[in-house]
């Protein structure tokens, strides 16, 4: 029983964190008041990128004769990752804080776009690399599972705590700088009041466009930083097609799940990455798949439910999400 | 700067349009240093326009723009607090979700994190300074309109500004609340600094400035010292031509009994009670004023009425006739549709004149026609009938608009409020519900309204006026309920109380008042 527990903690772990990373990105998106529904799109996008930096980068040092480092890989994966899903963000962004196009409208066509792009290349690495692309052992390793001296070695805590892949911890400090940004910084409060209300902020002289580019562009990236996770830990290294599959939306649904707060969102992104395998531990005879996989999406609607019947306007999405700002609109 | 300058701000010949229409046309404005300076007009006269030109909001397409003596281009909020400059807005912009402090912070450099001890403390003491009261920890959500107003304030003063614009400051305000903004303005011209402070209230600009600024259809028309001016002056100048303040009360001989209010209970949203065992009549061919404090549950008691809200107890009665035939019906419950299909014309025009009252992207003949199209037989729906209806309107009301075709919501407050009136009227009611309708409209249009609503009454309508502005309740209604906490303190009759004692009767509930009471 003991032993079923911990190991559903830890896969709850390692399938939830492509979640928070995604969730993160999109939260960072939000409290500019822009409602980003690419999220699928840009982990797509990084997932596709983050493999083939890290493959390409194998190659290129194999054939200088030397050896890859795996430090330097996951390096070239993180930045390559980061910058795709950025992409992904400033063509929103551009779409809809420059030309004011409808924002959900361009976030679904961000994620129809990021989702051919990953397979398309995705499949196209692989028809080069001769049937299918992976990485070599060195990248493996270090995306793998971590020995931190002493830490990993403590009875029970070690286990829970101290082995995850190194991707975890970076989203957890994701999280932790982004709570604090939002509640104790000067540059979160200013972008917090450009998402609840532009016109507020825009007459406090506070640069609407600006403020609104960065928090979505490097939300986007953190977006995309979710999807190289998918790539490179969940499916080791290999191009798996439509390896995203459906993550991008439960990201959504979570920072729903979460209300807008990245501090929650790492306890919701366990419980969803808990209910995403709850299947492998929780075994209910005769119970279909499909029924496991409807469960967070049942959890963000009872969620949803609770939030707007409690009215609170505080967990609650920013007020002008979804809604473009023009100064001079009369 | 050493000696400041005798002009605070000079703006020469300033012109700004929207599209084809213009707003402000050679205007020149200007604002000694130390003074209160009202600006004067009707909506729609560009006054808001004109200001948001020095705060930032706006570019003129032509003119000079001086401030303490120097040329200035003023090309965003930034440019204008970076001048001295801060504006309060009619519509409050407040972040809801964060606190007074942090709201007065906002946009502010300083050190990259915000320490909330440090700048609560600070706002206390600005606040104390002026003779404000906030709690600096409160929410915005959490606040009245006046704290809100607070807020506003203290932001400008706390970016350091010395010319501060008002817009329309005490129009959401009650007449205490009116009287301690004057007192703080009044501390503030003391310190040195140059208020303007836009209004369209004539005792309001008499009690307050030292001198008048008077716009008209975008045009500057002149500036007068208040001590040398009246009020009738003031008028003419800012309408154009002479004008009677005195509200009519036409004599009308009263009818039935249109509608009987028996008991009435609901909750609001709080599961508190909103409205506590409220007993009125209406009758044909009066108005009944109602009077209270903002949320004293005026809003439910029309809504109820008209079929938008559940109560939970009491009783509403309608007499009326229809096509020759008595109408005798019980209407608590039913919705409006239900109502209208009892033969029953009601007619209400909510305080949300452009949420519930308007579709502010629809134009005035789809607006005209959400109160017809349902009668029509078939699939198509008729839009010459509407579109004549609409023209009608805009002639008779003198409504201002480029065309039937351009969104109401495009129309300044006056001009909307007499599209939703007169779509109103137009069904021929034979009870008219009318909540605020002259909130935020200027002379003007407020008095047309008020002869609008006579003339309802005249034709034996029973007309319920929600009112906020005892002045015009008492000038106005034959009777005034006057509720307090969603309770009844009292039905008077206008002619034998003072103002006075409404103002009591709207704080105090209950027996204490009963001898005031007069016998329907």
């Amino acid at each position: 029983m003991l032993n079923t527990l911990s190991g559903l903690f830890t896969a709850a772990v390692l399938a939830g964190t492509p979640l928070l990373l995604g969730a993160l990105g999109e939260i960072l998106t939000e409290k500019s008041g822009n409602l980003n529904l690419g999220v699928e799109g840009m982990m797509f996008m990084g997932a596709i990128t983050g493999l083939a930096g890290s493959y390409y980068y194998e190659q290129a040092v194999i054939q200088s004769g030397g050896t890859p480092t795996g430090v330097m890989s996951a390096l070239i994966a993180l930045f390559a990752s980061f910058l795709a899903g950025a992409l992904g963000a400033l063509i929103y962004g551009f779409l809809t804080i420059t030309l004011r196009a409808n924002q959900n409208v361009t976030g679904l066509t961000l994620t129809i776009f990021g989702t051919g792009f990953g397979n398309f290349f995705g499949e196209y690495i692989g028809q080069q690399a001769g049937g299918y692309v992976a990485v070599s052992d060195v990248t493996k390793g270090v995306f793998s599972r971590l020995n931190i001296p002493v830490l990993s070695d403590i009875p029970v805590i070690g286990s829970l705590f101290f082995r995850d892949n190194w991707l975890v911890y970076f989203a957890i400090v994701v999280a932790v700088v982004m709570a604090w940004f939002f509640n104790r910084s000067r540059v979160g409060l200013n972008l917090r009041a450009v998402g609840e209300n532009p016109a507020t902020a825009d007459a406090a002289g506070i640069n609407i466009t600006l403020y609104k580019y960065l928090a979505t562009v490097i939300g986007g990236g953190i977006c995309g930083i979710g999807g190289m996770y998918m790539s490179m830990v969940t499916t080791s290294g290999v191009w798996v097609h439509d390896c995203v599959s459906g993550y991008g939306w439960l990201a959504v649904a979570l920072v729903i799940f979460a209300t807008w707060s990245p501090a929650r969102g790492m306890i919701v992104a366990l419980i969803f990455g808990g209910l995403t395998i709850m299947r492998m531990y929780i075994n209910i005879p005769g119970l279909p798949a499909q029924i496991y996989d409807m469960v967070p999406y049942v959890a963000t609607i009872i969620v949803l439910v609770v939030t707007s019947m409690r009215e609170s306007r505080e967990h609650a999405q920013p007020k002008s999400c979804g809604l473009n700002y023009f100064r001079e609109e009369r | 700067m050493s000696v400041a300058a005798e002009y605070a701000v000079k703006m020469h010949h300033v012109t700004k349009t929207f599209g084809k229409v213009v707003a402000n046309k050679d205007v020149n404005l200007e604002l000694k240093t130390g003074e209160i300076l009202a600006l004067l007009g009707e909506n729609g006269s560009g006054k808001t326009t004109l200001m948001n030109m020095l705060s930032g909001i706006y570019f003129p397409d032509h003119g000079e723009i001086y401030v303490k003596g120097k040329e200035v281009t003023i090309r965003s909020p930034k440019d204008s607090f970076a001048l001295g400059i801060g504006m309060i807005h009619q519509h409050f912009k407040l972040v809801d979700v964060l606190t007074a402090a942090e709201n007065i912070v906002l946009g502010m450099k300083g050190k990259a994190t915000v320490n909330r001890k440090e700048i609560n403390r600070q706002v206390s003491l600005l606040a104390e300074k002026y003779g404000f009261e906030v709690d600096p920890s409160k929410k915005i959500y959490n606040m009245s309109v006046s704290e809100k107003q607070t807020v506003e304030i203290l932001k400008v003063l706390y970016k350091g500004a010395d010319i501060l614009i008002l817009d329309e400051p005490t129009a959401v305000l009650t007449p205490q609340e009116t009287e301690r903004l004057f007192a703080v303005l009044r501390n503030m011209k003391a310190d040195g600094k140059s208020i303007i402070i836009i209004t369209h209230k004539l005792n309001e600009v008499m009690a307050i400035s030292d001198r008048v600024a008077i716009l008209r259809k975008g045009e500057y028309i002149g500036s007068v010292i208040t001590a040398e001016t009246d009020q009738a002056q003031l008028t003419e100048m800012m309408v154009g031509r002479p004008i009677s303040l005195e509200i009519e009360r036409p004599a009308v001989e009263r009818g039935e009994k249109r509608l009987q209010v028996i008991d009435l209970t609901c909750l609001n949203g709080d599961g508190v009670k909103a409205l506590d065992n409220v007993s009125f009549d209406a009758y044909a061919g009066e108005i009944l004023g109602v009077a209270g404090i903002a949320g004293s549950g005026q809003k439910e008691l029309c809504e109820i009425i008209a079929g938008l809200y559940p109560s939970i107890g009491g009783s509403v009665l309608y007499s009326g006739e229809h096509d020759g035939v008595a109408v005798k019906e019980r209407i608590l419950g039913l919705k409006p549709d239900e109502i209208v299909k009892k033969g029953i014309s009601m007619a209400f025009v909510p305080e949300d004149r452009l949420g519930m009252g308007l579709v502010a992207g629809m134009d005035m003949t789809d607006n005209v026609m959400l109160r017809s199209y349902k009668s029509a037989k078939g699939i198509f729906v008729d839009r010459k009938t509407p579109r004549e209806l609409a023209e009608k309107l805009i002639d008779e009301l003198e409504i201002v608009t480029p065309g039937v075709d351009t969104p109401v919501g495009r129309l300044s407050g006056g001009n909307v409020q007499k599209v939703l009136l007169g779509r109103e009227i137009a069904c021929q009611p034979s009870v008219l519900i009318v909540a605020y309708p002259v909130r935020g409209l200027d002379i003007n249009s407020s008095y047309r309204i008020y002869d609008l609503l006579n003339e309802q009454k005249k034709k034996g309508v029973a007309v319920i006026f929600i009112g906020e502005d005892l002045d015009v309740l008492m000038q106005l209604s034959d009777r005034i309920m006057v509720l307090c906490g969603g309770k009844v303190s009292g039905i008077v009759d206008p002619r034998q109380v003072t103002k006075e004692e409404i103002g009591l009767m709207m704080i105090h509930t209950g027996e204490e008042m009963e001898n005031k009471e007069v016998t329907a």
